[in-house]
């Protein structure tokens, strides 16, 4: 625990309290093949002195929590007093970036992580009551989608809903509309991600509930069948109670991964439209060439405290029925 | 006639030198380890270099990756770095200097660097820090055959030109979306925005300082430019970079294009498309604002850098290593890999319009210490106003204040 969760979060945690050091810029005249021209380029003997004396940096405090990267509390407040309608403040809040990626990021985790629910306890139901024969193929075509590696599946996706792919022309010919992209919308590129989403995660909570019907008891189930419960009644009241711990930990792990989605993005080239808190770390590490560490670390203590809202209820009730099942 | 004259300023000493110089790999029974990005032009150098020297060196290793610049900041760190050589480019080499990971190389160029132009040399003051071997820069490729097809006679030579072009190819019926252009959101994108403010005369930072003025009228005036342009471009252009813009190219599906120079031979050449496209394909230099105005383009080089947390044997090995295959006979093997700026090149069809871009006073990508952290800004910010979300003025001030966070970030700015 404290090796693999504790060490990296606390490193996570100080890198977001300090910024670098102010680097000595100078005037200097660059070369090349292109000519000549004035440039700046940094003192490197004065920025490591500086650097040599705290190697952790510039002490910013919350500073950087704070910023318009982040939080962004000044530019909200200036957001509120200037806008004249609340739909043009938050139009305003939603154009800062992390506002922007909290909003697309907590949108897919509600939208997903529901219908991943239904559909996962559904097909397992669905299977379960299959003839043994065509159980075990139906089963393994079932868990296909969550066998394909989410950055190739979804780049594969990509291809295929493209104006010349399979599915894109599909939908164009469906529409009657040649000129109809599901990534030239923010729209529909949000359906297309939270589609996805479902896509791959569904055999996940597929094969959680087919395992966790095996174990039905029968008595139970042959008790209500003789009291006269249709098969709708026995499915309500008898197999989702006994699956509730079940349920409460497919919704655990699925609320930790959605809220995290990721890869999607990329491979979708879906950063115009949609924006997640995991694609801002990855675009402060790496599109600027010098990674933006500090900015990088808040982000994802930010994150940690959204996961821990998000599964703070989850959590409570699984404690009482823990509590409840030791009485 | 720019490359012509690059070249033929050279032509005479690396001539009489090349001959001796291809064998001079300096101190023997080195390690000289190459970290490069993965394309034909780069392989043709550092694989000469270790045909030239491989045999006098005791390790001669070579990492052509599309990620060196994510790792050669950390990989030249350590002492001794990882790798001896980075093969870099304009921006990549700030990225190096920033954290004074690479030395100076006048005492190396000197012993066996002599013949080589001094052009070629990257120079900060008086300090060679990189030696340059290959150009590149973004310009417009266009159909003629389409062209004459909406009656347009001429290849366009400004935006307004190839604006109304795309219009008449869309009026005539042949093209809903005549343009294509690497727009992607990130990178690609904020590039096509210093490319058309570059054009408009715009200036990124208060000279001397690293404070932004991109929300400028030059800023407004290209973003501008810019709407109009995608208004002809495909609804998908947020997600295209090169290579997809290449593939519709090769497709036929566009008129009008603004892609790297880099992409010229590769679509001229007979893979990959159709002879209808490739015989009609015309690259001229990228549009500028008004006519004979400074073209809406940046200038790239590519070249070698010595790391600094190396031996100086080791250093002086790799630079031998490298200087020795700069010279006619690589150039001769590899003519259409890349827009060479050595002795020997013989420009085709596919470096005419980058030679015509540098002639008509294109500027260099700017070396800039904290440029990336501005480009960084415009990738993530601009796709707002693309969309038609934002005004140009809303989406430039939301750049700047991107850019001052992350700049106070690093220092940059206090």
């Amino acid at each position: 625990m404290i090796l693999f969760i504790a060490i990296p979060i606390g490193s996570a945690f100080v890198q977001s309290l300090f910024i670098q050091h102010d680097q000595v810029l100078v005037l200097s005249k660059n070369c090349g093949p292109f000519g000549c021209r004035e440039t700046t380029s940094v003192d490197i003997e004065a920025t490591k002195e500086l650097r040599q004396d705290s190697p952790l940096g510039k002490f910013n405090g919350i500073g950087t929590y704070l910023n318009r990267a982040h939080l962004a509390f000044a530019e909200v407040g200036n957001a509120w007093a200037v806008s004249r309608t609340f739909s043009g403040f938050l139009n305003e809040v939603l154009d800062l970036p992390f506002y922007g990626a909290l909003m697309f990021t907590l949108t897919y985790t509600a939208v997903v992580t529901p219908l991943v629910l239904l559909l996962g306890l559904a097909i397992a139901i669905g299977v379960n009551g299959l003839p043994n024969i065509i159980k075990g193929p139906s089963i393994f075509v079932s868990l296909l989608p969550f066998l394909v590696t989410p950055l190739v599946g979804s780049l594969i996706l990509f291809w295929m809903v493209d104006g010349d792919g399979i599915i894109g022309a599909t939908i164009q010919l469906i529409f009657n509309d040649p000129d109809l992209s599901l990534k030239a919308s923010t729209g529909l590129t949000w359906t297309m991600l939270i589609v996805y989403g479902i896509w791959h995660t569904l055999p996940f909570s597929f094969i959680v509930f087919y395992a966790g019907l095996q174990t039905v008891p029968v008595d139970t189930l042959e008790a209500a069948e003789i009291d006269g419960a249709t098969k709708w009644q026995r499915t309500v009241y008898v197999v989702v109670p006994h699956l509730v711990p079940l349920i409460t930990f497919v919704t655990l792990m699925l609320l930790m991964d959605n809220f995290r989605v990721f890869e999607p993005i990329v491979s979708f080239s879906a950063e115009a439209h949609a924006r997640s808190l995991s694609w801002i770390i990855f675009n402060d590490l790496r599109e600027s060439g010098n990674p933006l560490y500090g900015s990088a670390g808040a982000t994802s203590i930010l994150t940690i405290i959204g996961v821990i809202f998000l599964l703070t209820p989850v959590l409570i009730r699984n404690w009482r029925d823990f509590k409840l099942r030791r009485l | 006639m720019f490359l012509k004259k690059l070249i033929l300023t050279s032509a005479v000493a690396t001539l009489i030198c090349s001959a001796a110089f291809a064998k001079d790999c300096g101190p023997s029974g080195q390690s000289i380890r190459i970290l490069a990005s993965d394309f034909p032009a780069i392989h043709a150098v550092a694989g000469t270099a270790e045909e030239n020297c491989a045999a006098s060196a005791s390790e001669f290793t070579r990492n052509h990756t599309t990620e060196a610049r994510q790792i050669m900041n950390a990989a030249l760190t350590p002492n001794p770095a990882e790798y001896t050589s980075v093969i870099v480019a304009n921006s990549t080499l700030t990225q190096l200097m920033n954290d004074g990971l690479v030395r100076p190389l006048n005492d190396l160029v000197e012993k066996y660097g002599a013949d080589l132009p001094k052009n070629l040399m990257i120079t900060i003051d008086d300090n060679i820090m990189a030696v340059a071997f290959m150009a590149n820069s973004q310009h417009l490729f266009s159909r003629k055959d389409i062209l004459e097809k909406a009656g347009i006679n001429s290849i366009p030579g400004t935006y307004s030109e190839m604006i109304a072009a795309a219009q008449a190819i869309r009026k005539a019926g042949i093209m809903e979306y005549p343009i294509v252009m690497n727009m992607k959101t990130g990178w690609n994108v904020g590039e096509s925005f210093n490319l058309v403010f570059l054009a408009h005369g715009g200036e990124f930072f208060k000279p001397g300082t690293a404070e932004p003025t991109v929300n400028s009228a030059a800023g407004i005036a290209a973003l501008n430019t810019l709407k109009a342009l995608v208004e002809y471009a495909h609804p998908d252009h947020l997600t295209q970079a090169s290579n997809e813009t290449q593939a519709i190219w090769e497709a036929g599906e566009a008129a009008l294009g603004i892609m790297w120079g880099s992409r010229g031979s590769v679509i001229l050449d007979d893979e990959g498309s159709s002879e209808q496209v490739t015989s009609n394909t015309v690259l001229s230099s990228a549009p500028s604002v008004k006519p004979g105005g400074i073209p809406g383009a940046t200038l790239w080089w590519d070249g070698f850098t010595i790391s600094k947390n190396v031996s100086d044997a080791e250093a002086e090995a790799t630079f031998a290593a490298l200087a020795s295959s700069l010279n006619s006979d690589m150039v001769a093997a590899n003519n259409d890999d890349a827009i060479w700026l050595l002795e020997g090149f013989k420009p085709g069809a596919a470096a005419e319009g980058v030679s015509a871009t540098a002639q008509g006073g294109a500027v260099p990508y700017p070396m800039l210490p904290q440029i990336g952290l501005l480009h960084n800004a415009l990738g993530s910010e601009l796709s707002e106003f693309l969309k038609g979300n934002e005004s140009a003025e809303k989406a430039l001030a939301d750049v700047e204040a991107a850019y001052v966070t992350a700049a106070k970030e690093k220092g940059f700015l206090q």
